[in-house]
């Protein structure tokens, strides 16, 4: 990472003028993150350069999905779920990390036109509810499902840090843990200067199963009634064969 | 040491899951049971989804009956006609129980339908079981009280197609047996269980078998329904991870082996006593999560997923 930093740093300062042009430039350390047998979480490296000043936010996008919220209820005297509301492409994942903590630098206008924080996160309900849900409850089902996602590590809690290097340059480490949900990511870098987004780049980045994993997973989804018959006829084996094991000794 | 498992789509230790795998194998060894009624709810204690649980436990019953299940075949110790009765049910069952497990997923009600069945069956059971030991440790220290009827005649003996089980000594009614697996195939289903703690005491209590053809009849029954549940799992939901079973199972049979040996040494009726409680104990777990007040009353569920 370090090599790779420095190898950044020559090459800016080595950049022709016409580079300089470009007010933002970001790009990570690499475009994809593999989750193999071993996998305990990932932390890439996002680095970059600005022209002039002004701050630097980045945001992580994971791929869209659907989710239920659900809200437990006593009945007859056990707890079990009663209401329940759908939401309609919601980030897998999501984080926000700048140069500064939100001030006055980040105005609201600017915060919700680029979903800046979990506040700002557009999470539209499900266009065919099965049931009708009162604007009061839907807040407390859109906090949930920020709540529960924060817990599980996958939305940040609060905005990470952005460190500037030099007037310039720029790096911060995203980290995935080990839940990390799979699929295509975006990672968006914005300079804002005097309440304004004046340059944007985004980048892909791709978390997949990789190797033995990524085989074990599609062959129990392609061929699955093979899959059924294979993990049948290991066990079979498998218990026969450790009986069989074990009256030699 | 972690490994990432590829269908549960977490990372777990190994040591614990081979510690868990060789706990619950020894377990069984000792008790004689299967030990799916700890090892499934311990599973989802540990971050494992309920279906991926349920999946993967039901293959890991097959590796861990397989075995005993011949081995009491080849003693002539199974009732092959009842077994294939009980059999039929048990397809039928565990068949149906998948295609409801799904639903109740998609409705969200799964997880209290698990604890449910979980407080009634183990508590029936952990209670009868009590019960029992009890009273036997009573009776070998003032001996020679109680003897009971070896048979009694109830309402279900008078049901219509009758069948004749020469190696159980039994003439009943078929639809009794069908029930009985068909009961035991449901609850696999739903609680990643074999059931054998429920089929053993129908066995004897319900359907009247020989106690020496009860373990084996049950064994060769369970076999077949949690290859049908493992199946059905992973052929309609691909909630079985065999990754996960794998630690499973190699934890479980050396696991098994120790408690086996460890078992013959040790006092019977102390032994059962123990059982009772450990049933009894997963039963309080499983009604406390029912009836106290959660951390957070909000949960998420992956829509398609699992």
């Amino acid at each position: 990472m370090k090599r790779l930093l420095s190898a950044l740093v020559l090459a800016l300062a080595a950049a022709p003028p016409a580079a300089a042009e470009q007010p933002l430039v970001a790009d990570l350390s690499e475009h994809l993150v593999r989750i193999t047998m071993g996998f305990e979480g990932a932390e890439l490296l996002l680095f970059g350069a600005v022209e002039g000043d002004g701050h630097v936010v980045v945001l992580v996008h994971g791929p869209l999905e659907t989710l239920t919220v659900r809200r437990k209820a006593r009945t007859a005297g056990i707890w079990m779920n009663r209401d329940e509301m759908t939401f309609e492409d919601v980030p897998a994942f999501y984080q926000v990390m700048a140069t500064a903590q939100p001030g006055a630098w980040l105005p609201d206008a600017v915060r919700e036109r680029h979903q800046i924080g979990v506040a700002h996160l557009e999470l539209p309900p499900a266009r065919d509810p099965r049931r009708a849900i009162d604007p009061a409850a839907a807040e407390a089902f859109r906090d949930a499902l920020i709540r529960r996602k924060q817990e599980l590590g996958h939305y940040g809690a609060a905005v990470g840090s952005v460190k500037m290097l030099s007037a310039r340059l720029f790096r911060s480490d995203v980290a995935f843990p080990t839940n990390v949900p799979t699929g295509r990511y975006t990672v968006e870098v914005l300079l804002v200067r005097d309440g304004e987004v004046i340059s944007a780049q985004s980048t892909p980045l791709q978390v997949s199963k990789i190797g033995v994993l990524a085989e074990i997973f599609d062959f129990a989804h392609n061929y699955a009634a093979l899959y059924g018959l294979f993990a049948i006829v290991f066990a079979v084996l498998a218990g026969l064969g450790a009986n069989a094991a074990f009256r030699k000794v | 040491m972690h490994v990432y498992l590829p269908i549960a789509e977490i990372s777990m230790n190994i040591l614990v899951l081979l510690g868990l795998g060789a706990g619950v194998g020894m377990m069984s060894g000792i008790f004689g049971v299967g030990g799916g009624f700890l090892m499934t709810p311990l599973l989802i204690f540990l971050g494992v989804p309920a279906p991926v649980a349920v999946g993967t436990e039901a293959n890991q019953i097959v590796a861990s009956s397989v075995s005993g299940a011949l081995a009491h075949f080849r003693r002539r110790n199974v009732d092959l006609k009842m077994g294939l009765v009980l059999l039929i049910g048990g397809l039928i069952g565990s068949t149906f129980g998948v295609s409801l497990f799904k639903f109740l997923s998609q409705l969200g009600q799964i997880d209290v339908v698990i604890r449910l069945a979980y407080v009634v069956f183990l508590g029936i059971i952990g209670a009868l079981m009590a019960y029992e030991s009890v009273k036997s440790i009573w009776r070998t220290r003032k001996p020679g009280a109680g003897r009971h009827k070896l048979h009694e005649h109830r309402w279900f003996h008078g049901l219509p197609f009758k069948m004749r089980f020469r190696r159980s000594k039994l003439y009943i009614s078929a639809l009794l047996p069908l029930a009985v697996g068909a009961l035991v195939g449901l609850l696999a289903a739903l609680m990643g269980v074999g059931g054998g703690f429920i089929m053993v005491p129908a066995m004897i209590y319900v359907l009247g078998m020989p106690t020496s053809v009860v373990i084996g009849t049950s064994l060769f029954q369970i076999v077949f329904v949690t290859a049908n549940v493992t199946f059905l799992q992973a052929y309609q939901n691909q909630t079985v991870d065999l990754l996960l079973g794998l630690f499973l199972i190699v934890g479980g049979v050396v696991g098994a082996q120790v408690g086996t040996r460890l078992g013959a040494k040790l006092p019977g009726e102390r032994m059962r006593f123990l059982l009772a409680a450990m049933v009894i104990g997963v039963c309080g777990k499983m009604l406390v999560d029912l009836v106290a007040v959660p951390d957070d009353v909000f949960s998420l569920a992956l829509v398609g997923g699992h």
